[in-house]
């Protein structure tokens, strides 16, 4: 005896069921990450997206805003006092320093001119305001309130008063991202300002310092020792502060020394902030090369170059 | 009788009002924007995934309405807005969804703390999911603090579910005698 299968008729018509449903969307969502990690086409979306977000976004800010508003204002009268005169004694010790900035940039340019080497050029920076930071546990980056309308272009560089805070990564209409120095594999060029020597500080991701990489054991660096940027790259000026190394492991089994540096600008702390303009550090322009010939070949001969 | 019962869920053998379409889209909306506020320091670090806890919710109770093509989408959204890798929320909440609506009839046999303890391995898995997808495109971990998260909405469980229950509970009728 054969037993037929008999299926009860389709009483409810609910759609595929939720496992298709599950695999069709999986399938999908992995195209899209695929995608946006690996080419980027979906940055334009973004953009768009983020232009209708912008005042929403700033609406939610307002509760924020509101408490630190109340809280500035209520602050009391003694703690102003003291950061008022803890100001003062500050600026009156960058006075002299101050002062003879224009002699010594005078003289820097002269003495440039006079050795054939190009101007440092000190072009225009924007102060901006940060409004977050990231929402992202995975990544350290800030929003500041600058965008495109004020001129910022992505790959600009960032620092506060204490030294470099990071980079813009993405702009906005009005707002713009800045991805900071600790952010995982973020670089900065350094140069150890006692000895000199030039090396590269990457970031190692939240929580944790940056570290310079790729230093033989015997370098010379010392715990304490300060690291200015080295404006080699093209992206951050010469000279601005970054950060101060920790501590040096030297293991005579690893090929590289560990240095951990931590940084000197308030990175995830600063609330104030300066974009430099795009021209600050411009690299030479690469040599022309010779134009290669269109002709086709003929044989089997190899491109001269 | 004093209004101390509006604090507590519904009891199984309670008849509850249909649903309103309207409530469930303000309710989603309220948790995206929630998720969306910007917050700093200790704030971001005990803040749950709003939106994760609210689709959760009405993956369980509402799966015919709230199933994984909506959860998808609201994913998508949340990534735009959070300006993440785009589709790793999406994914996330769409195995969510897929879950809850596995494991529903489960979850509401359970009283309310005890529910809120399976809720908070169905978070943190959905979390889970957004670490293994980031750490696979070359993010660095997080800190243990990653995990503070979905237990507060765990918590918050118990809350959620009296809130968004509040308008299928029947109104006593104005005709009745009234006990002062």
């Amino acid at each position: 005896m054969r037993h037929i299968p008999v299926d009860p008729p389709p009483f409810f018509h609910r759609g595929p069921a939720p496992a298709a449903r599950l695999a069709f969307f999986a399938l999908v969502s992995v195209a899209l990450l695929f995608t946006d990690t690996r080419y980027r086409y979906l940055e334009s979306v973004r953009h768009a997206v983020g232009a209708v977000l912008y005042p929403v976004q700033r609406v939610l800010e307002l509760p924020a805003d509101a408490v630190l508003y109340v809280g500035s204002y209520l602050a009391s009268n003694r703690a102003l006092v003291v950061e008022n005169r803890e100001l003062k004694d500050r600026l009156l010790a960058q006075a002299p320093a101050v002062q003879s900035y224009q002699n010594l940039e005078q003289e820097n340019a002269r003495l440039r001119a006079l050795i054939e080497v190009g101007a440092r050029f000190a072009g225009a920076a924007t102060p901006a305001e940060v409004l977050y930071s990231g929402r992202d546990p995975f990544t350290q980056k800030l929003f500041v309130d600058k965008g495109e309308s004020s001129g910022v272009q992505a790959g600009q560089a960032v620092i506060d008063e204490a030294g470099v805070v990071g980079q813009v990564t993405r702009v906005f209409p009005s707002m713009a991202e800045v991805t900071l120095v600790t952010d995982k594999d973020q670089a900065v060029p350094v140069k150890i300002e006692r000895s000199g020597l030039r090396s590269v500080m990457y970031g190692s991701g939240g929580g944790r310092l940056p570290e310079l990489r790729f230093l033989s054991p015997n370098a010379e660096v010392r715990a304490g020792d300060k690291l200015v940027t080295s404006g080699i790259d093209g992206t951050y000026p010469a000279g601005l502060a970054v950060a101060q190394v920790v501590s040096v492991e030297r293991d005579p089994g690893q090929i590289f020394a560990r240095v951990l540096c931590s940084p000197l600008a308030g990175v995830d702390r600063s609330a104030e902030i300066l974009i430099l303009g795009a021209a600050a550090a411009s690299a030479p322009p690469r040599p022309e090369e010779a134009p290669e010939s269109d002709a086709p070949r003929r044989g089997r001969g190899k491109r001269r170059p | 009788m004093p209004q101390l019962s509006t604090f507590a869920p519904a009891r199984p053998e309670e008849i509850l009002l249909p649903v309103q379409p309207w409530f469930v889209l303000l309710s989603l909306l309220v948790g995206l924007l929630l998720n969306l506020v910007p917050a700093g320091g200790l704030t971001q670090t005990l803040r749950p995934d709003f939106l994760a806890l609210v689709l959760l919710y009405w993956c369980i109770r509402e799966p015919r309405m709230i199933s994984v093509g909506i959860a998808w989408c609201l994913g998508l959204l949340m990534d735009v807005g959070d300006a993440t890798v785009f589709g790793q929320h999406a994914l996330a909440y769409a195995v969510l969804a897929y879950a809850a609506e596995y494991l529903r009839r489960r979850v509401l046999r359970f009283p309310l703390w005890q529910q809120a303890a399976q809720v908070a391995i169905l978070l943190l898995f959905c979390s889970a999911l957004v670490l293994v997808v980031r750490v696979v495109g070359g993010a660095p971990m997080p800190r243990w603090t990653y995990v503070v998260g979905p237990l507060v909405g765990a918590l918050l469980w118990p809350i959620v579910t009296v809130l968004l229950q509040a308008p299928q509970r029947p109104r006593r009728s104005k005709n009745r005698a009234v006990v002062p």
